[in-house]
């Protein structure tokens, strides 16, 4: 009897034979019982394999599970019944071509043409401008107008679409449509030698560019049998935590400056700064980029670095909580934050939305603490959760989750050593192998997923930023709202455009 | 009230000297590159193959830093002995050509007319537009105006529509689906403009050349006035080159 899902482990390398391989009517049903029993989708995708297509799912309950099917032409949509697979259904469209019947929302994701060939599932024609040339969702009314913004915006932020429909103030509903920032980074990883991997994986998005550099160098790692030790283990936590504090500060202060109170607008602009210096001083980068590498770590005086570091966090400590308390204590912020943009528990649920958005709404999911692995297997973390979904909430988790990584960074140790051993600048990857890499990026889970062909190439890298989830979280939140709390809504949430085009 | 005020006393004035008093950035910072021409063949080929952007060109002895990202891997396995990177974070450039530096005595230099320093000396309002970055460079630009660089007291700003603005700065490697997006913007603000392409991607693609994504490079849509390297570019990297431009240092 074929066992339906294998379960794995974040981070670990198995074979791929060892992956049930199932009839497609065995997948989807294994899809829709785990996801209608609390499971979460980490990664669905399709991929191809000597002209065979295939789908390949990734779901978590409180273990992951694994299993694939060979790729129908077309399969009744799941999204009808669960609005999970939404964007996953129309992605898996979009690069293959592969028809999901009956889906309520068929649009393009990221604007491009399938990898097999095969005719447009949109129908579209590349050879025309495309993004804005799209099937917005209208309401129809006298009293009903639209109100388009983007991709070029007002402040200096990434390109994405926004169209709103409203009737007066209010927002009926909000359409978000993004894919201006798509540079084709998957393709680019299968088909550039592995010099250029670490570069083009930070530049997926470069206020995520340590999540993603884990997230690579362990799925590396796995591969290749590399092991990273304690040392590297630690630094890149504290550059993960680094990141998180870096952006979650700047939030902060574009939350403070969306209610037009400046002055910690412009204390935590500057402290988001302090910051960034600390990520240069540690990586010669103020985003991190080039420290983090499969098995290593590419920064000399750790020790010295660390201390420098946390005696600067030791310092700022003070000054972060009084402005927060400047921030929190306003009655007039209050008044804009609470009960605005509110995703319901319910909602957060049925989207599966992650993160910092996910635990505002009482979703008690954190990469670290659910999956933990190297420094956060000894150091756990307890998920920051607020219950009400709303601005406040979603800026309180970022206000506990600073607290908590400067605790954290306050009680890390290193002891003088001389840096890894360079054993040559590229690796051999393990053929026929997949491996999936979970980890908690400041916005929430990230996901890569790498397959091998039997050479030991890679034949499929497939990255899900948690944007990916909870674009359609800020969508809902608008409903109701009205249009001018937008841009704080949209802060509240943060999203990245350039991790969900990549 | 009293609140804010105290938070205010406490906070002071956290503004950058800089450019009166200069500034030195630290010692892992990877700035402007010395390249020593004088090395072996041998440990300019392990450099020049280990790149990952092949900015290295052996044959034309000569390093490309619109292609390059600053990621330090030739210092490392070249121990520094072909190419080290400084703490000078002053890159910019007027001309594409001086990016490539060669074994001639090159400087990185901004020569900018009278006439545009006469125009947006004292005021210089830009747009940017991102066309399909990574958003480390528009974040590196975003803090230009916070409190520690505060740009707008050299009279320079960014604004929200390009018919208020003097330039266009450009971050991003120009992807299919923002070419339009970019050209249109450009279209929209008034003569005399400028255009300022800010970091690798803008300049040459950055990470993502070669990719079928992207649209035409920067130079074949739009006159660049200034080159800004880096990635993404040090917030001091493009003050210093905007002052430089300006004229003002």
């Amino acid at each position: 009897m074929v066992s339906t899902s294998l379960t794995i482990k974040n981070g670990a390398c198995i074979q791929r034979a060892s992956i049930p391989n199932l009839s497609f009517e065995q997948f989807f049903e294994n899809l829709k019982d785990l996801c209608s029993k609390d499971g979460k989708i980490v990664q669905y995708f399709g991929y191809e394999e000597h002209g065979q297509g295939k789908l390949l799912a990734v779901v978590r309950t409180d273990n992951l599970f694994v299993f694939e099917c060979d790729a129908p032409d077309e399969y009744p949509s799941l999204t009808g019944q669960d609005a999970k697979f939404n964007l996953f259904e129309r992605e898996i469209a979009e690069q293959y071509g592969i028809i999901p019947r009956d889906h309520p929302w068929l649009k393009s994701v990221r604007f491009h043409e399938n990898y097999c060939g095969k005719p447009d599932v949109f129908g579209q024609n590349y050879q025309e401008d495309i993004p804005g040339n799209y099937p917005y969702y209208s309401i129809l009314g006298e009293e009903i107008h639209e109100v388009g913004v983007g991709p070029v915006h007002a402040g200096i932020i990434e390109p994405g679409h926004f169209r709103f429909s409203c009737t007066g103030e209010k927002v009926l509903h909000l359409e978000i449509q993004l894919g201006y920032q798509h540079r084709g980074v998957e393709q680019l990883l299968v088909q550039t030698p592995p010099k250029r991997w670490p570069i083009i994986v930070e530049g997926i998005a470069g206020d995520t560019t340590i999540a993603n550099s884990i997230c690579f160098s362990r799925s590396i790692e796995a591969l290749s049998g590399l092991q990273a030790d304690g040392e590297v283990q630690l630094v890149r936590c504290l550059a993960l935590e680094l990141e998180r504090l870096c952006n979650h500060i700047g939030d902060l202060g574009a939350l403070s400056g969306d209610v037009a109170f400046l002055p910690p607008a412009s204390y935590f602009g500057r402290m988001r700064g302090e910051f960034l210096n600390m990520l240069l001083l540690l990586s010669g980068n103020r985003f991190g980029k080039g420290l983090i590498r499969p098995g290593r770590i590419l920064s000399g005086n750790r020790k010295e670095k660390l201390r420098t570091i946390q005696t600067k966090c030791a310092g700022l400590k003070k000054e972060i909580q009084h402005v927060s308390q400047l921030l929190f204590n306003a009655a007039s912020v209050l008044s804009r934050f609470e009960e605005t943009g509110v995703v319901s528990n319910q909602c957060a649920d049925e989207l599966g939305l992650v993160g910092v958005a996910g635990r505002a709404s009482g979703l008690n999911y954190d990469v670290r603490a659910s999956f933990p692995t190297d420094y956060y297997l000894k150091h756990k973390i307890d998920p920051q959760v607020q219950l009400s979904g709303d601005v406040y909430a979603r800026a309180k988790v970022r206000l506990d989750e600073i607290i908590q990584s400067m605790e954290m960074i306050a009680a890390m140790e290193l002891k003088e050593s001389n840096g890894e051993e360079i054993s040559g600048e590229t690796l051999d990857l393990q053929p026929s192998s997949f491996v999936v890499t979970l980890s908690e990026g400041w916005r929430g889970e990230l996901a890569h997923a790498i397959l091998t062909d039997e050479t030991g190439k890679l034949l499929r890298y497939k990255i899900k930023d948690p944007s990916f989830h909870n674009w359609n979280g800020l969508a809902q939140a608008l409903r109701g709202e009205e249009i001018s709390d937008f841009p704080l809504c949209n802060k509240s949430f943060n999203l990245s455009y350039c991790g969900f085009d990549l | 009230m009293i609140k804010t005020l105290l938070t205010r006393f406490e906070q002071g004035n956290k503004t950058s000297a800089y450019p009166v008093k200069p500034i030195t950035l630290v010692e892992d910072y990877r700035g402007r590159p010395e390249i020593n021409w004088n090395s072996t063949p041998e440990l300019m080929h392990l450099c020049a193959e280990s790149c990952p952007q092949d900015a290295i060109d052996e044959q034309k002895r000569c390093v490309d830093l619109g292609r390059c990202v600053f990621c330090g891997t030739c210092e490392r396995v070249g121990e520094g002995r072909f190419i080290n990177f400084t703490n000078d974070f002053e890159l910019g450039v007027s001309a594409r050509q001086q990016l490539l530096l060669d074994d001639e005595l090159n400087q990185l230099s901004i020569n900018s007319s009278q006439k545009i320093k006469k125009l947006f000396g004292r005021s210089l309002q830009l747009r940017q537009v991102s066309a399909g970055g990574c958003n480390a460079c528009e974040a590196d630009t975003n803090v230009l105006s916070t409190p520690f660089f505060d740009l707008a007291r050299f009279g320079i700003d960014f604004v929200a529509s390009p018919r208020h603005a003097d330039g266009l700065l450009v971050t991003g490697p120009i992807t299919v689906n923002m070419k339009t997006a970019l050209l249109k913007t450009y279209e929209a603000i008034p003569d005399p403009k400028i255009v300022i392409a800010s970091g690798a991607c803008s300049i040459s693609g950055g990470p993502f050349f070669g990719s079928n994504q992207l649209a035409d490079p920067i130079e074949t849509l739009l006159p660049v006035d200034l080159f800004i390297p880096g990635c993404p570019p040090h917030p001091l990297t493009t003050l210093h080159a905007l002052l430089r431009f300006l004229g003002k240092i």
